[in-house]
Order: C-alpha cells, then sequence, then structure tokens
C-alpha cells in the first residue's frame, strides 16, 4: 500500500495532465485515475507492480476514461460539453496508436498554467495545483488551510466550472505572455511552501506536508523550465529554508532564531543542493528576487556558526533585492542585516525609518525586529513595550510563545 | 467561443476630454473593429448612449415598473459593448486589453451560454 501512495503521488499530476488534454475535463480525467488507482491497488497486491508503473497506470487511466468517453456518446449527444472546442484542444478521437498513450509528452507544464490562470483567484489556483497537480485529496488541502472541506470542494467546483466555461484554454502561454504567468505560478508555489513553513495560525509551525508538495512543485517547473533562472532560484530558496526545519522549533515547540538554532541539526544534503541552484541560477545572468533570497539563505547556509556569518555579503544582497522589490518586509530584513554588519544603532535607526512610513506598524516581526535590537542596546523598557506589541499582533502560538520567552527574560544577555 | 466584451468606463472623465482626444479613441476603435471583422471574429459592437438616457424595467406581482436609469450609484458606467468570436479566454482577454477604454475604464470579459448542456450547468 505504502508503494501505490507514492506512486500515486508521483504520477498524479503527469498522468492527470494528459488525461485532461484527452478528454477536455477536469473532472473525468480524475474519476478515470481514480478507477485506475483502485484496479492497481487490488492487481499489484496479487500480481505483484509492475516494472513501470507510471505507464501501467496511464494506459489502464486511459482505457477507463475511453470508456466513459463512450458510454457518455451513446447515451446522448453532451460531447460538447464534454470537450473543449476543437481550436483549442485536439479533438478527442478514437486512438489507434492506443499502445503510445505511454508515449504521451508531458502536460503538466499546460496543466500548471492553466490551474494558476489569472483569471481564477489566488486561493482557487492554489486548491487546483495541489488537487490536480499534486494529487492532494480534498480533505488533506482542505486540512492543510484549515479551512471546512465543503468550502474547499466547492471552491475546486467553482474553479473547474469557470475553466471550462470561461474557455481558459489547457495550453502553455504564447511567448509575450509567459513570463507574467510563470510569476503567478512561483508565486502559488511559494505560498504553498510559506503556508507550509509557516503556518498563519494555528498550534504546528510548520506543516511539512505542505512544504514537501511545493518542493516537488518547484522540482517539475524546474525539470520543466530548467533555462528559467527564477525557477531554480525559487526551488533553492524553499530546499534552504526547509533545511533548518528541524533546528528551527525546539522540544517545547518554541521558535528557534537563526542565529540560536543548533546548525547540527541542517539537513546538509538540501543545502548543497539549494547552494548549488543558486550558483547555477545565477549564472544564467538574469537576477530576480527568488535568486537573490534564495542567495541570502545560501550565505547563512554556508556559515558554521552564527558568528561567522557573512554579514557584509548579506547586506548587498539585500540592497540588491531593494532594487527590484521595494518591499517594505525586504527593506526590514536589510535593516536587521546592516544592525549584524554594522551595529545595532545603525540597524535601528533604519528600522525606524521604515517605521515612519507607517506600511508596517500591524505587521508583527516589525516590532519584533525593533525588540530584539532595542533588547542588545539594553534600552530594556521599550524592548519590553515593542515586543507587548508584537506579542499583540501575532496569532501563531508559536511565535506568541517566541515573544513571551523574549519577555520573560529580565536581564536579557547580550548575545552578539 | 462566443464572448461579450462589456465596456465600463467613468462617464464624467469621458466627457472632459478633449474633442481631439475622443477623436483619437474613436479612430483605436474603428481600427480595433476593422481589424477584428476582417478576421471573422466581430460579431457585434456599439457605443451605449449616456446613463442619464437609462430605464429599468421590472415586473413585481405582475405588475410593470418602469423607472429612470438603474439604481446603483456606481463608480464606472457601461459605456459600450463588443461581441466577439475568439479561440480562448487568452485570446478574448488580449482583444479586450486593446479596448482603449480598458486603459481609463474596466472592460469585463464574459462567455456567452451556447449550448443547451451549458445552460443547464
Amino acid at each position: 500500500m505504502a508503494y501505490i501512495e507514492q506512486v500515486f503521488r508521483e504520477e498524479y499530476g503527469r498522468i492527470i495532465a494528459t488525461l485532461i488534454r484527452v478528454s477536455g475535463s477536469f473532472d473525468l480525467a480524475e474519476e478515470a485515475l481514480q478507477e485506475a488507482f483502485v484496479v492497481a491497488v487490488s492487481k499489484w497486491e496479487l500480481e505483484g507492480s509492475p516494472d513501470n508503473p507510471g505507464a501501467w497506470l496511464t494506459t489502464v487511466a486511459h482505457r477507463k476514461l475511453l470508456d466513459a468517453l463512450r458510454r457518455d456518446r451513446t447515451r446522448t449527444d453532451k460531447q460538447a460539453e464534454l470537450t473543449y472546442e476543437s481550436s483549442r484542444l485536439q479533438p478527442y478521437v478514437e486512438p489507434e496508436l492506443f499502445e503510445d498513450v505511454v508515449e504521451y509528452s508531458d502536460d503538466r507544464l499546460r496543466l500548471i498554467f492553466t490551474c494558476c490562470h489569472p483569471s481564477l483567484t489566488r486561493e482557487a489556483q492554489v486548491a487546483l495545483t495541489l488537487r490536480t497537480l499534486g494529487g492532494l485529496t480534498t480533505t488533506e488541502i482542505a486540512h492543510a488551510f484549515l479551512v471546512p472541506e465543503a468550502t474547499l470542494a466547492q471552491r475546486l467546483v467553482r474553479a473547474k466550472q469557470k475553466i471550462r466555461l470561461a474557455g481558459i484554454p489547457y495550453e502553455i502561454p504564447s511567448l509575450d505572455r509567459i513570463a507574467d504567468r510563470l510569476l503567478a505560478v512561483r508565486a502559488v508555489i511559494y505560498l504553498i511552501f510559506n503556508e507550509g513553513y509557516t503556518a498563519s495560525a494555528g498550534q504546528s509551525l510548520i506543516r511539512n506536508d505542505l512544504c514537501a508538495e511545493a518542493i516537488r512543485l518547484g522540482r517539475v517547473l524546474c525539470e520543466l523550465l530548467p533555462d528559467e533562472p527564477e525557477n531554480l532560484g525559487l526551488l533553492a530558496l524553499m530546499l534552504l529554508q526547509d533545511s533548518r526545519r528541524e533546528a528551527r522549533v525546539n522540544e517545547q515547540g518554541e521558535l528557534v532564531t537563526l542565529e540560536e538554532q543548533d546548525r547540527s541539526l541542517w539537513n546538509a544534503a538540501e543545502i548543497e543542493e539549494g547552494v548549488n541552484l543558486v550558483q547555477k541560477a545565477l549564472r544564467l545572468r538574469r537576477v530576480g528576487s527568488y535568486q537573490l533570497q534564495a542567495a541570502i539563505a545560501a550565505v547563512h547556509a554556508e556559515a558554521r556558526a552564527a558568528d561567522q556569518t557573512d554579514w557584509r555579503q548579506i547586506v548587498a544582497l539585500y540592497e540588491e533585492l531593494m532594487r527590484i522589490t521595494s518591499s517594505p518586509i525586504v527593506a526590514l530584513n536589510h535593516a536587521a542585516a546592516v544592525a549584524m554588519a554594522d551595529g545595532c544603532e545603525k540597524g535601528l535607526a533604519l528600522i525606524d525609518a521604515i517605521g515612519a512610513g507607517g506600511a508596517l506598524q500591524n505587521y508583527y516581526l516589525f516590532h519584533a525586529s525593533r525588540a530584539d535590537l532595542l533588547r542588545r542596546l539594553h534600552r530594556h523598557d521599550e524592548a519590553v513595550a515593542a515586543y507587548e506589541t508584537a506579542l499583540s499582533l501575532t496569532t501563531n502560538h508559536v511565535e506568541q510563545k517566541y515573544i513571551r520567552r523574549r519577555l520573560a527574560q529580565r536581564a536579557p544577555p547580550n548575545v552578539l | 467561443m462566443k464572448y461579450m466584451l462589456l465596456i465600463y468606463h467613468d462617464e464624467p472623465s469621458w466627457d472632459a476630454i478633449t474633442e481631439a482626444e475622443r477623436q483619437q479613441v474613436y479612430l483605436e476603435f474603428r481600427k480595433l473593429r476593422a481589424e477584428l471583422s476582417e478576421r471573422g471574429q466581430f460579431i457585434t459592437g456599439s457605443q451605449l448612449q449616456p446613463i442619464s438616457t437609462a430605464t429599468s424595467v421590472r415586473v413585481r406581482d405582475g405588475k410593470e415598473l418602469v423607472t429612470d436609469g438603474p439604481f446603483a450609484e456606481t463608480h464606472e458606467q457601461l459605456g459600450g459593448y463588443f461581441l466577439i468570436e475568439a479561440a480562448n479566454l487568452d485570446e478574448a482577454t488580449a482583444i479586450a486589453a486593446r479596448i482603449p477604454s480598458a486603459r481609463t475604464g474596466t472592460v469585463e470579459v464574459r462567455p456567452l451560454v451556447e449550448t443547451a448542456a451549458e445552460a443547464t450547468a
């Protein structure tokens, strides 16, 4: 069973992408693949699994799909409802080349772009991507995003209906649009990762399944479009962040800051892969925000101890990042890096300048970062006030615990 | 597929532009229309008289109610429409983006119900 589940996860996206192209229907494709997995469960148990389980499943699912299409066609002439218009999708033809189905091209790229089409809401994009490309069940997605299952099911139904009725194409976008569309694809994948990495509410800070799924999707994107440096940058960033997972929360379920983490818990394999990907991406000489964030994470990853961190390089990378993003959060991180490189006073001055802009007044990390610098400067009363503001702004239990721990430190040690 | 492109714009700002600018916009509209016609994608389309000329009709309990204008005070008003033929949503939105009013107002892209099956979906 474990083996079948593994095959299911690995093959789901690729097979369903082909079935959708053949049938023009998300629902029919899903049903056919579901049936094929049911057959696999009973058959593989008895006869052992085939040499190429993916090809086996594709063939069986395709056959199930043909059966369903034939049934449907004989029932009524509902073909128009089932398939995309011929101009948008190759019309369904009785495949004489049935055996060739295992040679079908990889249709996952079409699927990614359709799932992340800008005419769908971001929530629908995320749900559809996890459901179709990731093969997660509606229940799993609902749990991961802490929404009622019925709500999520409804979201998926609406999204699939819009794809069909509004004529969202099942194809790779034209050259003049692909860059924009890729931005959305990467945003969806990174959002899935972040939802897993820092749950926006609830008890557990990290929901590992979502992180693993986002990394898997990131790998698919790199496999399909390897010359796009930002795709590599995104995968690198996720791997490098994920490499710190074990060290990020202690046994008491409390958040551990980067400088306090036990670096021996970091995942060396993920770091190595991430660092290599960053280097490969930067060699393509089209720098972007994911690459820069990954490069910053790589500098941290390569420091054997917190006090060996190359803060000057991190400051320089943040300055580059500020040139292309102008996000106040990036500016905040830049200020924190300056504090490490040039002293807390300089960092605090930058943070206060950002605060004067007003954009981050309701962002808990703004106050937490400010509080940390005030604590290091032994300005205790101000630090306590800032920690308290931060505490009032986060609903995440783990983050709250961290701030309470800081507040409890009556005579805070000067860490650096 | 057939798509209705509903063109919403802010009437006061449309009224405020100069005659030369207005003629420039009309020229763009005519060019787009000619191009679509040439490709067999233009079905119909028109500019609408201003919202001040609108009349709303409702029938409630068998009684006909005719009133002045639409009630909702919205920022943008329906100012015209195109009915086009396009292969898919991407092609339809690309055409919508070329409508001059898209730069200042909003073009809503709506697919038409074209089959009996869709009508009941």
